[in-house]
C-alpha cells in the first residue's frame, strides 16, 4: 500500500479526475466547484439583497455534499497518506523559491511563510490570502466557472468559451507568477 | 441516501487532488514557471479522459441514472467575460495557489489559514453578484 502515500502519477490522477467528471455527468449533474461559492453566499442570506443569489440553492445540495466529501478526503490524505518524499519539485524551482525567501517544501503541501501559523501574525500574509481569494471568487463567477467547470468539463466538450477562459487563467497565472509574486515576496 | 453517492465522489476527488499535489501552492508555482510537466499532465489526461467519455455518451445517446437522455449544455457564447474573468481568476490562482476545489480540500485537511482564502472567495463571489449587471460580458 506504500504507493498510495507517494505522489500519485499525473496519468492516474488525471484519469481519475476525468472519470469523476463523467460519473457526475451520468448522475445528471455538472462538475463545477466554484458554483458552491455562490450557493454559500445564498445560504448566508445574500439573496435577500442581491438577485444573483436569489436562486434555489437546495437544488445544489448535491454539490455541497461533494465538497464536504472532498474536505474529508483532504483530511484523510494529509493525515494518513503523506510521505516525506511528497512535493518533489524541480530543483530549479526550489532555488528560485529560496531567492524569494519562500521555504522549500520538504514534504509539505503549502509554504509556511504564507500558510503557517506564524504567517498569520503578519497582516501582509493575511492580506495576500484574502486578495487571492477575492480574485478567485470574482474571476470564477465572472468567467462562469473555474478549473473544473471550464478546463476539465468545458474543454473535454470542446467548448470555445471554455478555451477563452482557460487561456485567461493561464495569462493571469503567468503574470502573477512571473511579474507580481517577485514584487510581493 | 443520494447524499452518500456525492460524499463518496467528493471523498475520492479530495484524495486524488491531494495525492496528485494539485492542491499544493508549490505545484501551481512550478506549473506557471514551466518547470514540471506534472500539472499539465494531470489537466491534459483529465481532459482527454473526459473527451473520450463524452464522445461515447453522445454517440451511444446514453441515458443518465434516472433514464433521461444526457444533455450537456453548451457554454454561453461570449468573449469579454471569459477573457477578463479568466485573467482575474488566474491572478488569484497563482497568488493563493488554489482554485475553488482545493480551497475546500485544504480546509478539510486542517490548513486553517486557508479560511482567509475561502472568506476572500466568498467576498469576491458576492462582489460579482453586486456588479453583475454593470459589468460587460
Amino acid at each position: 500500500m506504500e504507493f498510495l502515500s507517494q505522489t500519485w502519477p499525473w496519468y492516474i490522477s488525471g484519469f481519475l479526475i476525468g472519470l469523476i467528471m463523467l460519473v457526475l455527468t451520468y448522475f445528471g449533474k455538472k462538475f463545477g466547484m466554484s458554483s458552491n461559492l455562490r450557493s454559500l453566499c445564498s445560504i448566508a442570506g445574500a439573496g435577500k439583497i442581491i438577485p444573483f443569489f436569489n436562486f434555489d440553492w437546495r437544488a445544489q445540495r448535491w454539490n455541497l455534499a461533494v465538497i464536504i466529501g472532498a474536505m474529508i478526503g483532504g483530511f484523510v490524505a494529509v493525515n494518513f497518506m503523506n510521505d516525506p518524499s511528497n512535493v518533489a519539485l524541480n530543483p530549479q524551482t526550489i532555488v528560485q523559491l529560496e531567492e524569494l525567501g519562500i521555504d522549500r517544501p520538504d514534504g509539505k503541501i503549502l509554504p509556511d511563510i504564507l500558510f503557517g501559523s506564524e504567517a498569520l501574525k503578519y497582516p501582509k500574509m493575511i492580506f495576500i490570502l484574502l486578495i487571492g481569494g477575492v480574485l478567485i471568487g470574482f474571476g470564477s463567477r465572472y468567467a462562469g466557472g473555474c478549473t473544473s467547470g471550464h478546463a476539465i468539463s468545458g474543454l473535454s466538450n470542446l467548448q470555445i468559451p471554455s478555451l477563452k477562459a482557460v487561456i485567461g487563467f493561464f495569462v493571469g497565472g503567468l503574470l502573477m507568477a512571473h511579474y507580481i509574486l517577485p514584487l510581493i515576496f | 441516501m443520494k447524499a452518500i453517492r456525492y460524499l463518496l465522489i467528493g471523498f475520492i476527488f479530495g484524495i486524488v487532488l491531494t495525492k496528485s499535489e494539485a492542491v499544493s501552492w508549490y505545484r501551481i508555482y512550478e506549473m506557471f514557471h514551466f518547470q514540471s510537466f506534472h500539472m499539465y499532465g494531470i489537466i491534459m489526461t483529465a481532459i482527454l479522459t473526459g473527451f473520450i467519455g463524452i464522445r461515447i455518451i453522445k454517440r451511444a445517446n446514453m441515458k443518465d441514472i434516472k433514464g433521461e437522455p444526457i444533455v450537456i449544455a453548451d457554454k454561453e457564447n461570449a468573449s469579454f467575460r471569459y477573457w477578463i474573468g479568466g485573467l482575474i481568476f488566474g491572478l488569484g490562482w497563482a497568488l493563493a495557489g488554489a482554485c475553488p476545489g482545493p480551497i475546500f480540500i485544504l480546509l478539510g485537511a486542517g490548513f486553517w489559514s486557508v479560511t482567509f482564502v475561502l472568506g476572500g472567495a466568498l467576498v469576491g463571489t458576492f462582489i460579482y453578484g453586486v456588479l453583475k449587471d454593470k459589468l460587460p460580458h
